[in-house]
């Protein structure tokens, strides 16, 4: 893990996915757009986002799922709030996904231009 | 696959624990996942001691080691935050090394990952979760619940997207933590199993010694698939505590 984060303006995704990338390669990490490094690491990127997106949703789910059986404990109503939140925790879930995978607005900070970057180059 | 199946495969006896450093580690419960976060810490600080002791203008190679994981992650923090990300830098570096170096050791005959226990990993998890939550309190006060009203929306709807922007909230501590976890645990496995095969298959000789060599060879992809996983889990935990510090200093 050597290697600083390229591309300034890339999204965390697009990001990542150089990092895959880079990773995916045991031969010179140096060189930008390897295309047998894209090639490679095109398997791993997709197990990597069906694992994500799997994660991401029931995580979600789970802790819905905690709130209202804790809920449903507390009031003694005991199926409903545990059968409603399931459903508020799969909204949840899908919210969680489309902030993983939606297009980002530029959340890199402001002094992308510090001077001190150019000692990388030594 | 069919192993000369009747001794049966224990792929997850590996992640027991056992009390490490003799009687005086049983008797306080010191166990070799504590022992190899020691290590781990200790891998690190010799890393950066050693590393930054000549205090060389033109660094050798371990000065420059140290100062790259330095660079990276000061990188990492600035551009994931913004200037208030010089701010969280040790713990986010903190963070990445103590998560790289105990996958790394992980990977190592013999040596435990305590990475892949769910309470380590819960644990780190709760901790940033904490973490940025309080960082967000002191620095938005209450107008730091906003966060969880989505803008331009009808307000018979607030309730319901409020709801479900807290479960979305709170759910990072789970996927956080379970990202790590079963990366690690799951990788661990699938060396144990296929290390298992070629046991196996390798006692029973003959015809079997052909799977057992395959079986060999998928281990040895697994291990370098291994250190890719490992890196990038650091890596991965690392810069979604960014993100998650990123939102809490800037909300939206």
């Amino acid at each position: 893990m050597a290697e600083k984060p390229s591309g300034d303006d890339a999204s965390f995704e697009a990001r990542l996915q150089a990092a895959r990338g880079r990773q995916g390669l045991d031969t010179p990490p140096k060189r930008p757009g390897d295309p047998g490094g894209d090639g490679a690491s095109t398997e791993g990127s997709a197990l990597g986002i069906g694992l994500r997106v799997g994660v991401e949703m029931v995580s979600a789910l789970v802790v819905a799922v905690a709130i209202g059986y804790g809920l449903d404990w507390l009031f003694g109503t005991k199926p409903v709030l545990t059968a409603v939140f399931v459903l508020v925790g799969g909204a949840a879930g899908v919210l969680n996904v489309w902030r993983t995978f939606a297009p980002k607005p530029d959340r890199i900070g402001p002094d992308r231009d510090r001077p001190d970057r150019d000692r990388q180059k030594r | 696959m069919a192993a000369e199946g009747s001794s049966s495969i224990d792929a997850l006896g590996q992640f027991q624990l056992h009390s490490a450093l003799g009687p005086i580690g049983a008797s306080v419960n010191f166990s070799q996942a504590n022992l190899m976060m020691v290590v781990a810490g200790a891998l690190l600080l010799g890393l950066l001691w050693a590393g930054m002791r000549p205090r060389a203008m033109v660094p050798g190679r371990l000065q420059a080691a140290a100062e790259l994981c330095y660079e990276t992650v000061m990188s990492m923090c600035v551009e994931q935050i913004g200037h208030e990300g010089k701010k969280f830098f040790p713990i986010v570096f903190t963070l990445f090394f103590f998560i790289l170096f105990g996958n790394l050791l992980g990977v190592f005959p013999y040596f435990f990952t305590f990475t892949s226990h769910i309470a380590v990993t819960l644990a780190m998890s709760l901790f940033v979760f904490i973490l940025v939550t309080f960082v967000a309190i002191k620095e938005h006060g209450l107008h730091f619940f906003s966060y969880f009203v989505p803008k331009g929306i009808p307000m018979v709807l607030t309730p319901l997207l409020v709801l479900i922007e807290v479960i979305s909230y709170l759910s990072r501590i789970i996927s956080l933590s379970v990202r790590l976890f079963a990366n690690m645990m799951a990788g661990h496995v699938m060396l144990e199993v296929f290390g298992s095969f070629v046991v196996m298959l390798g006692l029973a000789g003959g015809i079997f010694l052909i799977p057992a060599g395959l079986s060999l060879s998928v281990n040895i992809i697994l291990i370098g698939f291994e250190l890719l996983v490992a890196t990038l889990q650091a890596y991965v935990f690392a810069i979604l505590t960014c993100i998650y510090l990123h939102d809490a200093v800037h909300l939206h």
